[in-house]
């Protein structure tokens, strides 16, 4: 399966040149970019890893594009993300939040259901590959 | 001043108490000096006078009956400080090419009124006056709500970065759909297009306002089926999904056990109509925050009242009424959809359920400056006849901080429900790619969308079937300044 979250997931997975472009926009605005990094991808798991402080002074798209090749590079089995952030009064929440890196395979969810009183259904979504320990998931890749 | 003047003067001050009828511009109620005060409400009525009463006397009667004033003198007044508490029409400007027309600005002072009361308010702002026979017709355009007393309200029970934090979604509108048929449906046949729409790309399903719990499906079966749907979606997709559970019933109680049974299954959002009022969505309100459930308002019944040039309220007066309330999602236009909307006053609607401080602009339709405070936004909702083609509109006049909702341009997908919800998916997406990359996106919206659909079958399916749907009827509802078209 496809995880589905971020903002560009529905459109084929965006080439270095395109992620660069909006870079670029988010630098526009004003927006620090950060990277972050996790090998859980529950829906709910706001606490990606963060690659670094978010690069609140660093006014170059290509010095953000580097620092998501270097994640790659030391996550090359994680799903990465590539957040710009908009920390003007009455925004100060993330603007833009893409995945710019996928595991070569992704296995998905499994749904428990435990019923209740009622008919009623208490639900709980585990991501399968977490049911492995960190450092065990996707390939083994650290 | 002359002897004469003096005695006319003190002439008119014993006047003002003799027992009778005497105009209300005499009374107190029209003030062309008065200094209006921070604290004070302000409103902008249009007032139709009945032929041959002059228009400051026709603002007057509008003050005096929306405040202290009845039809007659009376000499409880005395007992009063009767002049803090009459309301004061401080200026009448003839309504541009409108026979007839004023607007009177009136200005309340804040003691008129209840702390975090929409009901109190209104049932002096909007309560007798409307049906007084000296006007042919009265509408309330504006208000000013100030700050102290926006200060009173709970506000939005979440507001919109909540919401987006809640759902982990950023950077492009949300997308909904209205499950269709609007009635009728089991509550399994339900869940199916439910499932459908959500794991096909969907962040929203809806209850319509019209479905709580009739026969061919009590709320309870509905609200297992379609969480049945929302949890699969989310284990299909790996993304926070919701279904608006439309908690609207005759009794508060009734509404209260459902969002309860909502919370226990695990959604994240609940939904009310305006039908209930605005007691009942304040409670609501209260109820949403407390309980971590977004609130979504559906507008039904507004346009009753507000759409009429005319006569009633503006709706972007409701809308105030409703941020203050507390609601987290409004109903509040389309521009290119089926349903009423000019554009700059849709945009002014938005600009209400959205920014921290709205100034005044005629354009938009506001006559005064708003300032919100720190109060959070409301997320509103465009819904009624748009679909993916159009998305590059959508996004030029409404924005991103928006929940688009495709019923038909969903459902109706030749392909099916999922196809549809990943083609509005796709176009979304496309089109916030190619407005950040710096394009013109509303000039070649068209080839952002068709080179999209080269990747996306269901797109091309979609352009094909609805690509040159467009309602272009004229608005009943304008504001009467437009200086020059605005380009935003």
């Amino acid at each position: 399966m496809r995880i589905t979250q971020g903002t560009f997931s529905y459109l084929p997975d965006l080439t270095d040149e395109e992620i660069t472009k909006q870079i670029q926009y988010a630098l526009d605005n004003g927006w620090p970019c950060s990277v972050e990094f996790t090998d859980d991808p529950h829906p709910r798991n706001n606490l990606w890893e963060m690659w670094g402080l978010p690069m609140f002074d660093l006014s170059d798209a290509a010095g953000v594009l580097a620092e998501v090749n270097e994640c790659r590079k030391a996550k090359p089995e994680h799903y990465i993300r590539l957040n710009a952030y908009n920390a003007n009064y009455g925004k100060q929440t993330v603007a833009l939040s893409f995945i710019v890196q996928r595991p070569s395979e992704e296995p998905g969810f499994r749904l428990e259901r435990q019923e209740s009183h009622d008919r009623s259904i208490r639900y709980t979504l585990y991501p399968y590959a977490t049911e492995k320990p960190h450092g065990e998931r996707y390939n083994g890749q650290r | 001043m002359t002897d004469t003047e003096v005695n006319k003067s003190q002439k008119k001050k014993a006047d003002r108490w003799s027992a009778g009828v005497i105009p209300y511009a005499e009374m107190g109620y029209w003030k062309p000096d008065y200094e209006v005060k921070d604290s004070d409400v302000l409103c902008a009525f249009r007032v139709s006078p009945q032929p041959g009463v002059p228009p400051e006397e026709a603002a007057a009667a509008v003050a005096g009956e929306s405040s202290t004033a009845t039809w007659t003198v009376v000499w409880t007044d005395r007992l009063t400080n009767y002049d803090t508490y009459q309301a004061k029409c401080y200026k009448v400007e003839p309504v541009p090419n409108a026979e007839n027309q004023y607007i009177a600005y009136i200005a309340y002072n804040i003691d008129l009124f209840e702390e975090g009361s929409i009901a109190n308010m209104t049932s002096s702002i909007i309560g007798n006056v409307f049906g007084f026979k000296a006007l042919k017709a009265l509408r309330l355009e504006d208000m000013r709500i100030p700050l102290h007393y926006v200060k009173t309200f709970q506000g939005p029970a979440h507001g919109i970065i909540m919401e987006r934090e809640y759902l982990n979604k950023f950077g492009r509108p949300l997308l909904g759909a209205t499950t269709k048929p609007k009635l009728g449906l089991s509550a399994r046949n339900y869940g199916r297009v439910v499932y459908e729409a959500l794991r096909g790309g969907l962040d929203f399903t809806k209850d319509d306002e019209n479905i709580n719990s009739q026969p061919f499906m009590r709320w309870r079966d509905r609200y297992l089926f379609s969480m049945e749907a929302v949890n699969r979606a989310q284990e299909a997709t790996g993304e926070i999904k919701g279904h608006y559970l439309n908690v609207t019933a005759g009794t508060m109680e009734d509404m209260y056990e459902r969002a309860e049974f909502a919370k226990e299954l695990g959604s994240v959002i609940i939904m009310i109509d305006l039908t209930i009022g605005y007691t009942a969505i304040q409670s609501m309100a209260k109820w949403a925050r407390a309980n971590g459930c977004i609130l979504h308002l559906h507008r039904a019944g507004y346009a009753t009242y507000a759409r009429q040039k005319n006569h009633g309220v503006n709706f972007r007066v409701l809308a105030k009424w409703m941020r203050l309330a507390g609601v987290d999602h409004i109903h509040s236009g389309t521009v290119v959809g089926k349903l009423e909307g000019d554009p700059n006053a849709i945009r002014g609607y938005y600009d209400t359920c959205r920014e921290l401080k709205v100034p005044r602009d005629p354009v938009r339709g506001f006559y005064f400056d708003q300032e919100w405070g720190s109060m959070p936004g409301v997320m509103p909702v465009a819904s009624g006849g748009i679909h993916a083609g159009q998305m590059h509109d959508l996004l030029h006049y409404l924005g991103e901080d928006v929940v688009l909702q495709f019923g038909g341009g969903t459902i109706g997908h030749p392909m099916g429900i999922a196809a549809g919800a990943t083609a509005n998916r796709v176009a979304v997406e496309a089109m916030i790619k190619a407005r950040n990359e710096g394009r013109d996106y509303r000039k070649e919206g068209d080839d952002i969308l068709k080179a999209a659909a080269k990747k996306s079958r269901e797109l091309d399916v979609a352009l094909a079937t609805w690509g040159d749907i467009t309602f272009n009827y004229e608005s009943t509802d304008v504001p009467d300044v437009v200086e020059t078209p605005t380009s935003a």
